[in-house]
């Protein structure tokens, strides 16, 4: 098992699936609140929901109003379980805080592979391949 | 793990002894200046808050507001950004009454917290006035330039959550714009255009604002300037690419004691076209005209007045007066209000093109705004901008003449 050290935007317990991609993320009009799927065209992660899973992702980008989606999405029970950046940024953060969403940055996200069964604590991700 | 240093007090309140609003926001504050590096949190003059409109807050922001409400109470002076509609008259202005019903429900939330019910995004003309050199925690992006740029405040561009936080608090992290040393202009912009009416100024900011794409301007060659003509340039220079910052030589406070950078471009009278060319759409019949954005000052109120008087709207073209609830005060008292009404003119106070729900409303927008031009993008409508004459004319017409 391998163990990564990160810092903690949100602190907190959280195990799941790895949903990783290498392109930053806008909430607000990028991703689909009332089901978690992303729908930003082009997108790596196009037509996949971010629900219940570990998403890892570089950070996130677009409207600030994007820390209300996470908030929506955490409500309505299609948010993510838990998050972990490359170099988290303000609309992430304030969405990870005020939706209680576990989330650690500054951790090499290279390591992560979709499908990795991932558990967060505190600023400690440990992966099982 | 935390590298910021806290005070005693700060502590608690991060620890949860003031309540579940402020430790909340104590969450978010120190969150933000771990991740931008800040040392300290400092005070604020004073706060303006953005995500207002429920077009854009939806019911997850809604809530999110009224838990905060229950015990968030604002500790420095907090104004709000435009919501979606006018909060009087928005019957007039064709809005549902579902999206009324719930934009006063985010209202009632942010009145319970103490903020002044003030609607607008020139805060600095309706009582919210910073001081050369205070730290702040604006959110608007045409206000927090105009405080940086124009008065010589300081403050980062926050969004809505972060800027509740500092108003529970009082306090914001110390980083970016706070900071000196990131106040430096970084790129010299020498104005040879010669710049006649108001729409030359948002014209102005859409072509430095894609010469200088974010980054600190110092630009000269600047012969007068008045308060409108700084106002429309803040609100384009920044949404078209620079950072909310930026000095004009014998405008802003403190420009003389920075260098001038070496790296030079130049805004000729070509880049002035290009730049209406650009936003300008192909469009001859107009539906829609809207000024005030920013929200018009009382003196551009009268200027529409003085234009409009003895004249009639066509019908299936509407006009909108977009200000602040106290400049439409002023234009009450003044006659001005009556002159517009009735040429068939409309006021939307509180609220503005970029933040009501106007999708599919409208198929043709003139303006003397170019920002006012980018977000009505958004809501599918052609653009054309122009000078208050040419947009009073397009409203009287239903057509651009120009």
């Amino acid at each position: 098992m391998e163990q990564l050290k990160g810092r903690i935007i949100y602190k907190g317990k959280a195990e799941g699936e790895a949903l990783v991609t290498e392109m930053p993320i806008s909430f607000y009009g990028g991703v689909d609140p009332n089901t978690g799927v992303v729908i930003e065209k082009g997108h790596q992660l196009n037509g996949q929901s971010v629900k219940d899973k570990i998403l890892v992702f570089p950070q996130g980008k677009g409207s600030t109003v994007g820390s209300y989606t996470l908030y929506r999405m955490k409500k309505n029970g299609t948010a993510p379980t838990g998050m972990i950046n490359k170099e988290c940024e303000t609309i992430v953060a304030v969405g990870a805080i005020i939706s209680e969403i576990p989330t650690v940055d500054k951790v090499d996200i290279c390591k992560i592979k979709t499908g990795d069964k991932v558990a967060i604590e505190n600023d400690t991700v440990r992966l099982r391949q | 793990m935390i590298g910021m240093e806290l005070t005693k007090q700060e502590q608690a309140m991060l620890d949860g002894k003031e309540g579940y609003a402020v430790c909340k926001s104590m969450e978010i504050l120190v969150a933000l200046g771990e991740i931008f590096g800040a040392k300290s949190l400092i005070k604020v003059g004073s706060v303006q808050v953005a995500g207002v409109s429920y077009q854009n807050l939806g019911d997850a922001g809604l809530e999110f507001l009224n838990e905060l409400a229950v015990d968030g109470r604002v500790r420095v002076l907090t104004t709000l950004n435009p919501a979606g509609m006018d909060l009087e008259n928005w019957q007039q202005l064709g809005i549902s009454p579902e999206f009324a019903e719930k934009q006063n429900l985010v209202i009632d939330a942010f009145r319970r917290m103490g903020i002044l019910i003030s609607c607008t995004c020139t805060p600095y003309l309706i009582g919210n006035l910073p001081l050369y050199g205070e730290h702040l925690a604006w959110s608007e992006s045409s206000a927090v330039t105009f405080a940086n740029s124009v008065l010589g405040a300081k403050t980062n561009r926050e969004g809505g959550p972060s800027a509740l936080a500092a108003a529970f608090v009082g306090k914001t992290p110390n980083y970016g714009l706070h900071l000196d040393e990131n106040r430096v202009p970084d790129v010299h912009v020498q104005v040879n255009a010669e710049l006649t009416k108001l729409s030359d100024w948002g014209a102005l900011g859409y072509a430095i604002g894609k010469k200088a794409e974010n980054k600190i301007p110092y630009i000269t060659g600047i012969k007068s300037v008045e308060l409108d003509d700084l106002k429309s340039f803040c609100a384009s220079v920044v949404t078209y690419g620079t950072k909310p910052l930026f000095y004009m030589k014998g405008v802003t406070p403190g420009a003389e004691s920075q260098n001038q950078p070496k790296n030079t471009v130049t805004i000729e009278q070509s880049d002035i076209k290009n730049a209406y060319d650009n936003i300008n759409d192909e469009v001859s019949d107009i539906d829609f005209v809207c000024v005030g954005c920013p929200h018009c000052s009382i003196k551009e109120i009268q200027e529409i007045a003085d234009l409009i008087n003895g004249k009639k709207v066509v019908e299936g073209t509407e006009l909108w007066v977009a200000t602040s609830r106290t400049a439409k005060q002023l234009a009450d008292k003044r006659g001005y209000t009556a002159t517009i009404e009735a040429a068939g003119g409309k006021f939307a106070c509180d609220t503005c093109m970029a933040v009501a729900p106007l999708k599919g409303r409208f198929k043709a927008l003139a303006t003397t705004s170019a920002k006012g031009c980018f977000y009505s993008r958004q809501s599918l409508m052609k653009t054309k901008m122009g000078s208050m004459k040419e947009c009073v004319d397009a409203a009287v017409t239903g057509k651009w003449n120009s």
